[in-house]
């Protein structure tokens, strides 16, 4: 599940964001402080995850002590899907 | 005669119990401050400078995130007759190696007696001080404890002459740290004037901001201008309003915003990423102006912002338009309150091609809003490449000459020469009359303005060449304008050589990669070509508009 949320994550990023929809983002791979997604996009983001899982990112979250791997944000969304 | 000093005394003792300002903070609750409690916190900042043997005049650079801290060390300067300079804090985008070296030009040129900064960033700071540096002394927000009592005494600012300079301005962009644009308190006060007449301001005025306190709009139209015309100021960070566009709206509504100044970009962006739920209940009917400036202003962007937002009370006349800039102090037109921003339509392929406008409703038009009339304080001449005076309605260089303009650029003597001609600021924009009113059509040199920062594509082509594999010359940058957006993107294309195709994937990620980190602005792409693919002038030089056009032909294709 995790795994569909990570791709499902990965496919928004790359093909709405960043528009190069053949570019790959690995699971561990920082996107916040890597600068790879400009703070412009974090609510684009959020809206996302808020349309597609019905999860709630507030955004006083949306910086890396929250998450910064579309793993951590996968695992976040998970948790909040479980509850 | 008045200065800053003067009049905050005179708030402070004519309306002591007025609310200054209110601090949105996300995640804590809001927080306002009546002048008597502002000018408190202030005083706190005036003791340790003061103990630290900082004198009038000298300047002081803030290092300090947007937030209760950073307005009061400035006013804390102002009120002790010091001259503040922010600097803007350090982001996760930039490379810390790159922000030392801005801070260590900015102390260079500008040769500050003070630094005052967080605790956690002191070792930052000084780590950037070189040999013989000028800063006497670092100053950390720990250190300084609001004040119980003010004695006239500390008031040292009530001295200062109003032909004083009261505050840099670092102009924002890639290079702009080393060019700090120096206002006189008679300069502000006579900007502040003029512009207040044009708003018809009123002491119960609302001014809601969001925007950086490093740049122009948001140093005196969202901080400087309603704490010294007494009006009341609503303020959130950048940060939040970033992550959380809705809180503009829940601000205006909550606190009866009436003013606010935004950069073109973000008439898009809270069009585009507010939610209905977000803003459920919100009044936006208090709000009588809102001001565009700071980048090319589009007819379609206040449409969008109209359309998103009348359902909640946004009237449609409360869109306006001002063109502004630090070397004025602020703004040099702005549209009339009454009314509508006039919108021209006129031919693109004379626009383009003959530096004219022409009236059209066929095909290939183009709307141009006007960004209204000079200010009654403010003469506009608009000049050809010889320098002389054009007629209405022909592209020509801004050129313009005020009451409230800078001293000068600190410590830069050449710059500041290169800037005038017989007293006369020249721009580097162009534009038009029409109708008495100013069109701004663009700049004059390549400059790319992202959501307001202004961008030289030299900077970021020269960044280009320090990644492995990229040879000097051999990368253009440009902008090109998203119509979502409503702002500028910046496209890199770089050759290399046949060899080296194969990591064409990688040197692109990497060029990505290097430039965001060292300016942190992002790409939206970086393309990367066989030799020989950048067109080249004559001279050699990188032909940046025609790399452009065949960068867009080719995306057609």
């Amino acid at each position: 599940m995790t795994i569909d949320i990570i791709h499902s994550l990965e496919q928004f990023i790359t093909s709405s964001i960043l528009k190069q929809p053949g570019r790959g983002i690995g699971a561990h791979e920082p996107i916040l402080t890597s600068g790879l997604i400009d703070s412009f996009s974090l609510v684009d983001l959020a809206l996302y995850v808020e349309d597609t899982y019905g999860v709630r990112v507030d955004d006083t979250e949306l910086n890396p002590s929250t998450f910064d791997t579309l793993a951590q944000l996968a695992d976040l969304i998970q948790s909040r899907l479980s509850k | 005669m008045t200065t800053f000093a003067s009049r905050l005394h005179s708030h402070l003792s004519r309306t002591p119990e007025k609310i200054a300002l209110t601090l949105i903070q996300a995640g804590r609750p809001d927080r306002s401050l009546r002048y008597h409690e502002l000018l408190r916190e202030a005083h706190g900042y005036v003791q340790v400078l003061a103990d630290r043997g900082i004198q009038p005049g000298e300047v002081v650079v803030l290092i300090l995130q947007h937030g209760e801290e950073l307005v009061a060390s400035y006013l804390g300067a102002v009120i002790l007759g010091a001259v503040p300079s922010i600097m803007p804090f350090l982001t996760e985008k930039l490379s810390p190696e790159r922000y030392r070296a801005d801070l260590a030009a900015l102390v260079s040129v500008t040769r500050p007696a003070a630094i005052v900064t967080y605790d956690e960033f002191e070792a930052e700071v000084r780590g950037t001080l070189q040999v013989n540096h000028s800063v006497r002394t670092v100053i950390l927000t720990s250190q300084v404890v609001a004040a119980h009592e003010q004695s006239n005494s500390s008031w040292e600012g009530l001295k200062r002459n109003p032909r004083d300079v009261v505050l840099l301005q670092h102009s924002s962009g890639t290079t702009g740290l080393q060019k700090g644009v120096a206002l006189s308190h008679q300069a502000v006060f006579n900007q502040l004037s003029a512009y207040s007449r044009v708003l018809d301001l009123k002491s119960t005025d609302v001014v809601v901001s969001w925007l950086p306190l490093y740049h122009d709009m948001g140093l005196i139209a969202g901080f400087l201008m309603p704490l010294l015309e007494g009006l009341h100021l609503v303020l959130m960070s950048p940060f939040d309003w970033v992550r959380a566009p809705y809180r503009l709206m829940q601000a205006v509504s909550q606190y009866k915003g009436t003013l606010s100044w935004l950069p073109n970009f973000a008439y898009n962006f809270c069009s585009q990423k507010i939610r209905d739920h977000q803003i459920q209940g919100v009044d936006l009917s208090s709000w009588r102006a809102i001001v565009n400036c700071s980048e090319p202003v589009r007819p379609e962007s206040h449409a969008a912002f109209y359309g998103r937002f009348h359902r909640y009370g946004l009237s449609k006349n409360s869109l306006h338009t001002s063109y502004a800039m630090a070397e004025n102090v602020f703004a040099v037109t702005q549209s009339d309150l009454k009314g509508e921003p006039l919108v021209e339509e006129i031919d693109r392929e004379i626009f383009l091609t003959q530096r004219r406008v022409e009236s059209s409703t066929g095909e290939g038009k183009l709307g141009m809003m006007s960004s209204g009339n000079p200010l009654p304080n403010v003469r506009i001449k608009i000049l050809d490449e010889s320098g002389v005076p054009v007629p209405d309605r022909t592209i020509g260089e801004i050129a313009l000459l005020s009451d409230c303009m800078l001293r000068g650029y600190y410590n830069r003597p050449d710059e500041t020469k290169k800037a005038f001609k017989d007293k006369w600021y020249l721009t580097g924009d162009f534009g038009y009359f029409s109708g008495g009113e100013l069109f701004v059509t663009g700049r004059k040199k390549d400059m790319i303005i992202v959501g307001g920062r202004n961008i030289h594509p030299q900077d970021l082509e020269s960044l280009t060449y320090e990644v492995p594999g990229v040879h000097a010359g051999r990368s253009v940058a440009f902008g090109i304008f998203n119509e979502e957006q409503g702002t500028e993107e910046v496209v890199i294309v770089t050759e290399v050589e046949p060899g080296e195709a194969a990591d064409r994937e990688s040197i692109a990620e990497a060029i990505r990669q290097h430039v965001t980190k060292n300016s942190a602005i992002a790409l939206r792409n970086v393309k990367v070509v066989e030799s020989n693919w950048i067109i080249k002038t004559s001279s050699g030089k990188t032909a940046r508009l025609a790399n452009k056009e065949k960068y867009l032909i080719e995306g057609l294709q």
